[in-house]
């Protein structure tokens, strides 16, 4: 099972390449040897991914710090 | 560290140490706690305090020899505190209950205890707590002994009785008017009882035949109150012998030899972990410096003794002895809430987690690393060697959590790159008797004066001045990148080497220190000491009036030569110095030492604001990164350089530092200049991305700052994007968001194309990494 994270402004932005509006997709995200499945807005076209300000100032860099003080 | 290494440590630290009343006090009464809550009102608590060591408190409190207050430290700043007197003005406004004890199931051995002064009392009522059954054999008529000799406006019957009625409450049976002849009847005593006490105190026994005899308790053992025979114990006035009547010491030999009958009938050892049991010497250091003189407060009617406001005064007095030296000195000490003794300990735990999180990470990266404790310590404990050495052991480990510095260690890097090292005879000669190394934050902070202060050594001193630019790798050192570092100093080493070894100039405190440190042989020499030997240059005296407030950086901290010459350099320009209260071996670190600003940036900010709080006065500081600090606080500082060049206006003083991608940038400014200006070469090409014009508002900037993003960080992004088209639009403003990885982190990158570039509307990162598939 994924994370549900807040992607709150994802409608505002369409994909450059492809024209086409983002939609909630499973993706991993790596940090220091672990992995972990999220639901992240992507281009369902070209794979591009957007990791929106307040996820990643917010829980992407509290669970850094986790995952490096293990 | 190891547990012997740990030990070592922690016993350094003498916080925990009790203070001086307590110690000397034979059962070892909390008075600290207890005047605490006095000051505060809280006369139940201060109660609690004194009943948990005192078993008859009420007659403590009025006949106590009190050696307590003969070593009060408020003695060398007025007179010891009345803590005799607390102790009734505690018992008259309080009524203390009986600390709840767990009941403990009844034994079936015996105890039986020969006289009832107060260290048989003490002993019985101790005993019987411990579940034993005890039989009180006293002489005569009443319990008390000795204290019947004090007159009753000393210590009231009624005070003593109250004391006694709560003996009754214990299963403690008394035997009154019987006597044990103490040297005929003990082996009979035996037969019925697992363990005798004798506290027959001072007067001689009366045999049974009529003849006075006194038993000899001079082979009692001062510790375990053992006599020669076994299962027998002595204590009490009998056995101390001192030409005063002890209350307090009587107690204290009941409680202890109490503690022995018992481990000997549990057929454990009498003289396992005993230390300190009775009167000790405490290792506590407390600084009475800058606390008020006071005397004691009198007591309005001396009969009745203090009122509950007079005790709250009195106690008030209590200065609350604890060492705390360093914590009081230092921001990072203090903000985590501790003392050594605790954070060596913390530390140790840290570095031994196999599984789990490390909580220690935070604090042992905080650290600046600057020696301020070790100089107040009264033993030395150098936390800074002990954070350092932790750093080691966790870069070794691999559990150095990676965001702490590796901002730090790439803008090292950066500095030792190609674009900014640089080595060089004095133009037009092929050798050097000295090389300048003015260090990579001066040279990013202030080229100019690189630049000045490099023409004048020139022009100062004969044989060859070279140029050396690069980092001496403090980064690597402070973040316990012990190969990095050695690397770094390799490299310093063979490009002095390659000069000729040339003796080395350093404008750096920090890279002072190190190249002391590991390379010796360059015989390095503070620029400072330079400036005091060969004189000043020729500038605008109007520039170097008024009063300054020197500050020295951390890594100066045992450079007397470098301090005093600083001096002279400031009084020879014109300025007044005024020394701030901490400053030459005592002086307090700016908040980037041990890359604190980057492990910690709201603990370094703090470390500022105390240190530009110390006086009103504008700051002189020496060395580029102190400058730059206090003025990011709006403090008006000056670096010594300015004022030796003297062309610092009054307002230039606040100008705000270079952020870190225009420190990059300067140094690369700073040896292109030096490639074309002096050696007539070619200057540093920038990169392709660099050629990428953008826009960046002051407003993003102090975010790039503060998120520690570089120019050329977006100049990656935005090159990414506009080459290979991957990026989002937003619909309602048409702006791109683009990201990339160049390395360990993800930049982003809001911007907008302009007439000539690219407009930066915001920027964020992070380290985690999206496996992102991108189809073309």
């Amino acid at each position: 099972m994924s994370h549900k994270v807040d992607t709150s402004g994802a409608e505002d932005w369409f994909c450059g390449k492809c024209g086409v509006s983002l939609e909630s997709a499973k993706v991993e995200v790596s940090y220091m040897g672990s992995k972990y499945p999220v639901e992240l807005p992507r281009c369902p076209r070209c794979g591009i991914v957007f990791v929106p300000e307040q996820l990643a100032l917010g829980k992407m860099a509290q669970i850094e710090q986790l995952l490096e003080d293990k | 560290m190891d547990q012997q290494e740990l030990r070592r440590l922690e016993n350094l630290c003498i916080q925990e140490w009790a203070p001086w009343c307590t110690a000397v006090c034979p059962v070892h009464v909390d008075v600290r706690g207890m005047t605490a809550a006095i000051a505060q009102g809280n006369f139940q608590a201060a109660a609690q305090a004194l009943i948990r060591s005192v078993p008859f408190p009420g007659i403590i409190s009025h006949v106590c020899d009190h050696p307590c207050e003969s070593m009060c430290k408020r003695r060398e700043i007025g007179e010891p505190i009345a803590i005799r007197a607390l102790e009734r003005s505690v018992l008259a406004y309080a009524s203390p209950e009986e600390p709840r004890r767990p009941v403990i199931p009844k034994k079936d051995q015996s105890v039986a205890i020969v006289g009832a002064g107060l260290s048989g009392l003490t002993a019985a009522f101790d005993l019987a707590r411990k579940g034993y059954r005890v039989i009180v054999f006293e002489a005569t008529d009443r319990l008390g002994g000795s204290l019947w000799h004090h007159l009753e406006d000393s210590l009231p019957r009624s005070v003593m009785n109250d004391d006694f009625d709560a003996l009754k409450k214990s299963p403690i049976e008394v035997r009154l008017s019987t006597h044990v002849n103490v040297v005929t009847s003990i082996p009979d005593l035996q037969q019925d009882f697992g363990a005798v006490y004798v506290g027959t105190g001072r007067a001689p026994l009366q045999s049974l035949g009529g003849e006075k005899i006194q038993p000899d308790f001079s082979a009692v053992d001062a510790a375990t109150f053992e006599t020669g025979r076994a299962g027998v114990f002595a204590g009490g006035s009998a056995v101390y012998r001192s030409a005063h009547h002890s209350p307090i010491t009587s107690i204290s030999h009941g409680r202890r030899a109490a503690i022995s009958i018992d481990r000997f009938l549990q057929k454990v050892s009498l003289t396992a972990s005993r230390e300190n049991e009775g009167s000790y010497e405490t290792r506590l250091f407390t600084s009475t410096e800058g606390i008020e003189h006071l005397q004691r407060v009198p007591m309005s009617d001396p009969a009745r003794g203090y009122s509950s406001d007079e005790a709250r005064e009195e106690a008030a007095r209590c200065i609350q002895c604890e060492c705390m030296e360093c914590v009081k000195i230092c921001e990072y000490l203090d903000h985590f809430k501790g003392y050594p003794k605790k954070y060596v300990r913390q530390i140790y735990n840290n570095l031994s987690i196999v599984m789990g999180q490390r909580h220690g990470n935070k604090f042992i990266n905080s650290c600046s690393l600057c020696g301020l404790c070790k100089e107040v310590c009264p033993h030395n404990l150098h936390m800074g060697e002990v954070c350092k050495a932790a750093r080691n052991i966790m870069v070794r480990q691999g559990k150095m959590p990676p965001s702490a510095h590796d901002f730090a260690l790439r803008d090292m890097e950066f500095s030792n790159g190609d674009k900014a090292v640089l080595s060089r005879h004095q133009p037009g000669t092929t050798s050097s008797a000295y090389v300048f190394f003015p260090g990579c934050q001066l040279s990013g902070s202030s080229p100019d004066n690189v630049k000045r202060t490099y023409e004048y050594l020139r022009d100062r001193l004969d044989g060859g001045v070279g140029l050396m630019l690069r980092c001496c790798g403090a980064p690597a050192d402070w973040a316990g990148r012990e190969a990095s570092f050695a690397q770094v100093m390799d490299d310093c080493r063979t490009e002095w080497q390659g000069m000729g070894s040339p003796r080395l100039i350093v404008a750096c405190s920090s890279c002072y220190a190190l190249f002391k440190a590991y390379l010796p042989e360059a015989r390095p020499v503070s620029l400072w000491e330079i400036f005091d030997q060969q004189g000043l240059p020729r500038t605008d005296p109007s520039l170097r009036q008024g009063v300054l407030a020197i500050h020295d950086p951390c890594t100066s901290r045992h450079e007397a030569r470098i301090h005093e010459s600083v001096r002279n350099i400031v009084r020879s320009l014109g300025p007044e110095i005024a020394e701030l209260p901490l400053s030459r071996d005592r002086t307090e670190c700016c908040g980037f030492g041990g890359l604190m600003y980057f492990a910690n940036r709201k603990l370094a900010e703090k470390v500022i604001e105390r240190r530009v709080g110390e006086t009103s006065l504008d700051l002189l500081a020496y060395c580029a990164v102190c400058c730059d600090h206090f003025r990011s606080q709006g403090k008006p500082s000056r670096h010594l350089l300015d004022l030796i060049f003297g062309d610092v206006k009054t307002r230039d003083t606040l100008a705000k530092a270079p952020d870190y991608s225009q420190k990059r940038e300067n140094r690369v400014r700073l040896k292109s200049a030096f490639l074309v200006e002096l050696w007539s070469e070619k200057g540093v090409e920038p990169e392709q991305s660099q050629r990428i014009k953008l826009h960046v508002t002051d407003k993003v900037r102090e975010l790039m700052q503060e998120r520690m993003i570089l120019v050329e960080d977006l100049q990656q992004v935005v090159q990414w994007a506009e080459n290979t088209g991957n990026k989002l639009v937003q619909k309602n403003t048409g702006r791109f968001l683009a990201h990339y990885r160049p390395g360990t982190v993800t930049y982003w990158v809001e911007y907008s194309a302009d007439e000539n570039g690219f407009t930066i509307h915001n920027t964020y990162s992070h380290r985690m990494e999206v496996l992102e598939v991108l189809k073309p």
